[in-house]
């Protein structure tokens, strides 16, 4: 079977500039050139929303650029549509758009309405046809009000609802999202999530490839989600079906003052795995641990006020994808 | 994919598509003409200035060669030569915006659009790349006639100058292979700017004046081989500047070949109208294989899109 999309051990390494990579050795002990994938493997089929969560760094965006015929891997293969982006991508690019989340495109001296058709241009769509989807996309991004606006005139959320439409409106049977509710307010970031999900699952043949780190998101969108850290696929599988292998652990989330030092717990006995982050606003850390079950939480309240921290607040919870994540990796995904 | 999602491939598909996207990629610039009227002041009359500079120059060199000067003869022949200077100035000035356009709105356009994110769309697009470029290319030809027009006729009006066409056709055909050759440059260019990006955005800062001079903007560039020395290896050089050919040819036909006793000019006008043609040809065919080639590279190095992005 032909999958939408397919990687065969991609692998992306960047060997940067001569003098970049005598900088990154003296910076970093010499690791040497960034392997932004590493053997990647992955099958998405057509219908499919997948999504790809991790956080920055992961892999993702080199992905989607790979996919896009924009980035050649180093070695490995990927197919889109059934055709290898090293070697047949006009096939491809007919086929699939890209929307990137804080994307600056277009010309500030055209009209959002004038932008979108250019680039609809660029597919060949006519202009009877580009206009008419235009019109209808932009009632339904709710941009209809600002169609005759300078595009250097809009918000930065305008903005985002344009180069949204500027994806659909070449009809791709691929579309790549990549982290496309970036820095959006919760009504803009609503109205795209449900386009794209009723897209997906309205029309035939359409799929999207996701990327983000909004847990969230990936939770309330995706029919699949592979985990991506360090340019590694650690695991690949439907939202439910990654949370119940956490299942069997136990999820607290701590508020706590400030901590010295937040990397003891991890020689706690039945500590799985944890991850800490400091919000500089309230001077406050949250903490979320993995626990095998509730005998080492004592140990771990002890070990909190031994630093002369007061806790806020200690929650059980429901497993989410990011304790998935914190399970896998040790570590959150901001 | 399912059958539902198949693709059309053929030519007229293909040439459909390539004639669109050159027209979509063009529209910001016909539109960019109007939309703001500021560029009157900025790219028809401020331009003005520079070539004010020179006339003034000239008609000093005038009044202070005809000065103690009794021979009426003699006196109509200088004021004939400065006559013809001035109209070349006013010409070769009008011309300067399309080098310009060229340096830094062809050649060194990918760069920006790599900048400002655009390039990557670009590129995923399935538009031929000499689609895109010949859009950005017609698009600036448009846009840079209507200021070129403008500064002309402002300094016709302002300095009186008078041109004599005779051949009207071989004007308009001189004019546009030259643009033709001159914007092939620049496509040839804006391909290199994928793969060197920032260095070569100094390389058009570094090649502005000196093309000024060697392809002259300002008087006769044959002028510059009855120097000898290294005022000929400078014309040598600058005669591979498509406007250094196209500029002559234009002053010939406008002046007449006879305007500075027939001596300041580099070639006949229908062999500058043969090697503009051969120009045309060559850097359009260089361009789209430097082109291929270098969004190879770009592409295994990384380098399509910013950083940032």
């Amino acid at each position: 079977m032909a999958y939408a999309v397919e990687t065969r051990d991609l692998t992306r390494i960047f060997s940067g500039k001569k003098r970049q990579r005598k900088r990154r050795k003296a910076e970093d002990g010499g690791t040497g050139p960034v392997t932004a994938l590493d053997r990647a493997n992955l099958q998405i089929q057509e219908g499919e929303l997948f999504g790809l969560l991790g956080p920055n760094g992961a892999g993702k965006t080199t992905l989607i650029k790979i996919l896009a015929t924009l980035l050649l891997p180093t070695s490995g293969q990927a197919l889109v549509a059934g055709h290898d982006v090293a070697k047949d991508v006009f096939p491809i690019r007919q086929r699939i758009n890209m929307v990137s989340g804080g994307e600056t495109s277009g010309y500030g001296l055209l009209t959002a309405r004038e932008n979108i058709w250019m680039f609809s241009q660029f597919y060949g769509v006519p202009s009877k046809v580009s206009k008419a989807r235009i019109d209808e996309l932009m009632h339904t991004f709710g941009l209809w009000e600002k169609r005759d606006a300078r595009v250097r005139m809009l918000s930065s959320g305008q903005r985002q609802k344009m180069n949204m439409i500027r994806g659909f409106v070449t009809d791709p049977d691929i579309l790549f999202l990549d982290e496309p509710t970036l820095g959006l307010d919760v009504n803009a970031s609503r109205v795209i999530r449900d386009y794209v999900k009723n897209w997906v699952k309205g029309r035939r043949g359409k799929t999207v490839l996701l990327t983000t780190h909004y847990m969230m998101e990936a939770d309330e969108m995706c029919d699949r989600i592979a985990i991506i850290d360090r340019g590694r696929i650690l695991a690949c599988d439907t939202p439910t079906n990654l949370k119940r292998t956490i299942r069997l652990d136990t999820t607290f989330r701590l508020e706590v003052d400030t901590l010295r030092d937040a990397t003891s717990f991890s020689s706690i006995r039945g500590v799985k795995n944890f991850s800490s982050r400091d919000d500089i606003a309230t001077n406050r850390t949250h903490l979320t641990f993995i626990l095998e079950d509730e005998a080492p939480v004592a140990e771990i309240l002890s070990r909190i006020m031994g630093q002369g921290a007061w806790v806020h607040s200690l929650q059980k919870s429901e497993p989410t994808l990011e304790d998935v994540f914190i399970s896998m990796v040790g570590r959150g995904l901001e | 994919m399912s059958a539902a999602t198949a693709r059309r491939s053929d030519l007229r598909y293909r040439l459909s598509l390539n004639l669109r996207s050159v027209f979509g990629r063009a529209y910001p610039r016909v539109i960019g003409a109007n939309r703001e009227p500021s560029w009157i002041f900025f790219e028809a009359l401020l331009p003005l200035l520079g070539i004010a500079a020179y006339v003034f120059v000239y008609e000093a060199f005038r009044d202070r060669a005809i000065a103690g000067l009794t021979d009426p003869a003699q006196i109509e022949a200088i004021k004939a030569t400065t006559d013809g200077l001035v109209a070349s100035v006013v010409l070769g000035g009008t011309m300067v915006a399309f080098w310009l356009n060229v340096l830094w709105s062809m050649a060194s356009q990918l760069y920006w659009e790599k900048e400002i994110g655009n390039l990557q769309l670009y590129m995923m697009a399935p538009m031929n790349r000499m689609a895109l470029l010949g859009g950005m290319a017609l698009g600036g030809m448009f846009m840079t006639s209507v200021r070129a027009l403008s500064t002309l006729v402002a300094g016709i009006l302002v300095f009186g100058v008078a041109y004599e066409v005779a051949d009207p056709l071989t004007l308009v055909a001189v004019f546009f292979v030259t643009l033709i050759a001159l914007y092939g440059m620049g496509m040839m260019f804006a391909s290199l700017y994928l793969l060197w990006g920032r260095e070569a955005w100094h390389l058009s800062a570094l090649l502005e004046e000196p093309i000024f001079f060697s392809s002259g903007f300002y008087f006769p560039q044959a002028g510059l081989y009855q120097v000898g020395g290294w005022a000929r290896a400078v014309a040598i050089a600058g005669t591979f500047i498509p406007a250094t050919l196209g500029l002559d040819a234009m002053r010939q036909l406008v002046l007449g070949p006879t305007a500075f006793g027939g001596q300041l000019w580099i070639l006949g006008v229908g062999q500058e109208l043969a090697l503009l043609a051969v120009f045309a040809v060559v850097f359009l065919i260089l361009a789209r294989y430097a082109l291929a080639y270098l969004e190879m590279l770009a592409k295994r190095e990384g380098k399509l899109t910013s950083r940032h992005q």
